[in-house]
């Protein structure tokens, strides 16, 4: 009986390792195949050029990413600046002052809105966001703009990744004990510096993951972004001008466009510049979240 | 209004949608002493507690009426200065929540609050108060790091700095000893005797042993009730209601 017991427990702790094992695997075969795959294309010509150069002209065996690298980059950075403020200031107010009915109604919606499919929030950008843009805002800074802009892909990311973060957000905001809270507020404390003081410091860290788990997902998020970001390979600082991130590149074009030389490989290291970026997004955060912890 | 209460409680009533948890409270607190909440769990010991310093504040289904008089002063009206008053008294509770700050910023936390930066006065509050908590010398050369470094009983004297600091008159505790060692809890409640020449403490307790050692004055409370009340001596050697009679006996 015992040894049946010993052999159970051993299979079943290796099936566990196993899960593991693979889970493990995964992003490091993906990063293999990957690199194996966009080799062709560093025979065409070095690293430096494909990061660094603007020009694109697949035909003439000329890739150079920077466009898209900018384009995501920008929308990414947008979709933050518009989205981060209404998440604190959401998550503040649903964890310290919202009644328990607003608690109990919002946090399934919130559910919902983050389970929402990336193509509907496609659609309603293309359907509200780009008019709005082109119609409203493009000629009240006096600017020909089709609506298919930077600033609108900028607009729906933030839309699609609020309540995403706004849920980690909670999560973390909820471990706050009350007596924290009450202590702050019996040394006199208002209650914005009770907030301040307990709940904001005590969750730096959990701020800081939330913040770059939603951005690192921003960065990767293809479809919606897709529909309404014009897709033109351009450089240009101006939001209300279209862009084409990286994403969009990749699923635009592949399994169309393979019958010119070396593109395969290109959308190949599109993929894996995608990767490396979202892992050095994620390793940086990584970074703050040791430095607060240790401050 | 004697000058020898330093709070009095009139017909105070909390409720919670149809139940009450506090049933006309009418009680005085005697200033420059201890008086010891005493009762069973749930017999609205720390709801009074909350009520004295307006933290009931925070939750918004209690329904607090009545009157409580400090310093002469009605601090339930609404339109009073809350800050102020909860300045005047230092709150420990069950357990220590230290700031997530250095030890140093835990105890000028509330000296700050009130716009105190000059950093002379600021580190002789430092000293003095964690002076007072007998925490001064265990802590002097880390007042910069973190307060997780303590143990509980030193976050639970650091906690009753950070309270002092402010120069309350009164000091709530919430069963203040009941995550400590005993070792630590002696500690506390030795500073409570001490600390009674300055200030009025209020306690509450469960613990029946801990009221007997502390208290100059006692409050048995029983759903809601003040039962008895009055000198400890008298009150736990004559007790004259059944629900005391039998708290002493399952306390002791």
């Amino acid at each position: 009986m015992s040894r049946r017991k010993a052999i159970i427990q051993y299979f079943s702790q290796g099936w566990m390792m196993i899960a593991l094992f693979v889970i493990l695997l995964l992003p490091l075969i993906i990063g293999i195949a990957l690199t194996c795959k966009s080799g062709p294309i560093f025979r065409l010509c070095g690293l430096d050029e494909l990061l660094f150069s603007s020009i694109w002209k697949p035909t003439g065996g000329q890739f150079g990413f920077l466009p898209f690298i900018l384009s995501s980059l920008y929308v990414t950075i947008l979709s933050f600046i518009f989205s981060a403020p209404v998440c604190i200031l959401a998550a503040i107010y649903l964890t310290q002052f919202a009644s328990k009915r607003l608690i109990s109604f919002m946090l399934p919606v919130i559910d919902i809105l983050a389970g929402i499919p990336s193509v509907v929030y496609g659609m309603w950008g293309i359907l509200i966001v780009v008019p709005f843009v082109g119609e409203s805002l493009a000629p009240f800074f006096n600017v020909n703009s089709s609506g298919y802009t930077i600033l609108s892909g900028g607009i729906v990311l933030a839309v699609m990744c609020i309540p995403y973060v706004l849920n980690m957000l909670i999560e973390s905001f909820k471990t706050v004990p009350n007596g924290l809270v009450e202590a702050t507020l019996s040394l006199g404390a208002t209650k914005w510096e009770s907030i301040k003081h307990s709940v904001l410091r005590k969750c730096s860290t959990g701020i800081i993951s939330a913040f770059g788990l939603g951005l690192a997902k921003a960065f990767g998020e293809t479809l919606a972004v897709m529909m309404v970001v014009g897709n033109v390979v351009q450089i240009s600082g101006n939001p209300l001008e279209a862009g084409y991130p990286l994403p969009a590149l990749i699923a635009n074009n592949y399994g169309e466009m393979l019958s010119i030389p070396m593109y395969d490989s290109a959308l190949m290291l599109a993929s894996l510049i995608l990767l490396v970026i979202v892992m050095l997004i994620n390793l940086f955060f990584r970074y703050l979240i040791y430095k607060t912890q240790k401050r | 209004m004697k000058q020898d209460n330093a709070i009095e409680i009139h017909n105070l009533n909390v409720c919670v949608d149809d139940q009450r948890i506090l049933k006309n409270i009418n009680l005085q607190i005697p200033s420059h002493k201890i008086t010891v909440l005493l009762g069973p769990s749930g017999c609205g010991k720390t709801t009074l507690l909350r009520s004295l310093n307006r933290l009931t504040d925070l939750y918004k289904e209690l329904k607090v009426t009545g009157q409580i008089f400090i310093d002469g002063e009605d601090i339930l009206k609404p339109r009073n200065d809350i800050y102020e008053i909860r300045q005047k008294m230092g709150l420990l509770s069950q357990k220590p929540y230290p700031l997530p700050l250095s030890i140093y910023k835990n105890v000028t936390y509330g000296i700050k609050l009130k716009g105190v930066k000059d950093k002379k006065l600021l580190d002789y509050n430092v000293e003095k108060r964690l002076q007072e908590v007998g925490l001064w010398d265990e802590v002097k050369d880390r007042l910069h790091s973190s307060p997780d470094t303590l143990s509980i009983g030193q976050q639970q004297r650091l906690c009753l700095a950070r309270g002092l600091a402010v120069k309350p008159r009164l000091i709530l505790a919430d069963e203040p000893t009941s995550a400590l060692d005993p070792h630590s809890s002696k500690t506390i409640e030795d500073l409570f005797k001490k600390l009674k020449d300055q200030y009025t403490i209020v306690v509450v307790t469960h613990i029946l042993r801990q009221a007997k050692r502390l208290a100059d004055h006692a409050v048995f409370m029983h759903f809601g009730e003040v039962i008895e009340q009055g000198s400890p001596d008298e009150m736990f050697s004559n007790p004259q209601s059944p629900e005391l009679k039998k708290y002493l006996i399952d306390g002791n």
